[in-house]
């Protein structure tokens, strides 16, 4: 693999997802494709996460990534994309949401 | 996603060339497009508005629904000085997001030591800027002061079209240099895009403090391309 001095590749979640594709491993990739009012992550933000629950990059400031991991788990297994929304922490309809009060859809397929 | 469309993707992105990644939200089937590749209808229009904003989201056509994800190419700063503005420049930008290179001909000041972890060239730009040319998503800070090192790096940069040209200086400094800039062929327009005296007016004084304004500005400039008035501003 040939490294780039342009691209923080330690960190990069897309790298990585391609290093565990190359390590054998099964891997999930997370993408924000919408928001409304104040997401804390961009639009195209990935969260890449493979079978055993590891995760680089964020799709929140940290607020649902727990639930992305374990959906991102499903979805492995299946190999049945889904499409995830989370709203603001409500206590009566959602145990993870965004403090901050905004709402995200979060696309989660397997990679391969 | 398509394995070998993550291959694709990464490879356009290390190479630092736009590419988007089309994902039909309904099936799951994705492909990399290229800039200048042909897309047609409603999706190549949007193909279109993507590489030119940066922006990624859905986008409805053709009776499906697509997510376009722009992978635009990482901006990065060159420093043309191996000064002490840019001993705190240096790792600020690459946190931020921009990575940095540094050139000085002057091997007393780019010396690893004074630039631990960063990419230094103790060459005269001329040499560096043809090996690796200056493009859209760099900025170019120009810091030494001296016109034998600044002057070609600035005149690069404003021809390379780079997102930010800024240079350190009074303005009675840059009042010299824009006609030496204008003397070497240089337009009244494209130097009007100079940043000088360098910096977002924070009242920075110590070095450090003129790196953060420097690297406010460059960021700005960046965030802001395409929308002049708001370039204006900085």
């Amino acid at each position: 693999m040939e490294r780039s001095i342009y691209l923080d590749e330690a960190r990069d979640p897309l790298i990585i997802a391609e290093g565990w594709m190359k390590d054998g491993k099964d891997v999930a990739i997370a993408t924000v494709v919408e928001t409304w009012g104040s997401a804390p992550r961009p639009v195209g933000s990935h969260l890449v996460i493979d079978a055993e629950g590891n995760f680089h990059g964020s799709v929140s400031g940290g607020c649902v990534e727990g639930a992305v991991v374990a959906e991102a788990v499903e979805v492995i297994d299946s190999g049945k994309a889904k499409m995830l929304e989370f709203g603001v922490a409500d206590e009566t309809a959602w145990q993870v949401g965004l403090s901050c009060g905004g709402r995200i859809k979060v696309y989660v397929e397997r990679l391969g | 996603m398509d394995p070998y469309a993550l291959k694709t993707l990464n490879a356009e992105r290390r190479a630092r060339r736009a590419a988007i990644l089309v994902t039909d939200l309904g099936d799951g089937r994705d492909r990399v497009v290229r800039e200048g590749d042909r897309v047609a209808g409603e999706l190549g229009a949007a193909v279109a508005k993507a590489f030119r904003t940066g922006n990624s989201g859905s986008v409805e056509a053709e009776g499906r629904t697509f997510f376009l994800n722009a992978h635009l190419p990482q901006p990065r700063l060159v420093v043309i000085g191996a000064v002490h503005i840019s001993q705190a420049l240096a790792p600020m930008a690459r946190i931020a997001g921009y990575p940095v290179e540094i050139i000085d001909p002057r091997t007393a000041f780019a010396t690893p030591d004074r630039f631990p972890d960063i990419a230094l060239h103790a060459e005269w730009p001329q040499v560096v800027l043809t090996r690796q040319p200056l493009d859209n998503y760099t900025a170019l800070a120009a810091l030494t002061h001296d016109p034998k090192i600044d002057d070609f790096a600035l005149k690069a940069a404003l021809d390379a079209d780079c997102f930010y040209v800024g240079a350190l200086g009074s303005r009675k400094t840059h009042a010299k240099r824009v006609e030496r800039l204008l003397a070497s062929g240089a337009t009244a327009d494209q130097i009007a895009r100079i940043h000088a005296p360098i910096g977002l007016d924070i009242g920075a004084a110590s070095p450090a403090e003129i790196a953060v304004a420097v690297l406010a500005q460059a960021i700005h400039a960046f965030r802001s391309r395409g929308l002049e008035s708001k370039g204006a501003v900085a």
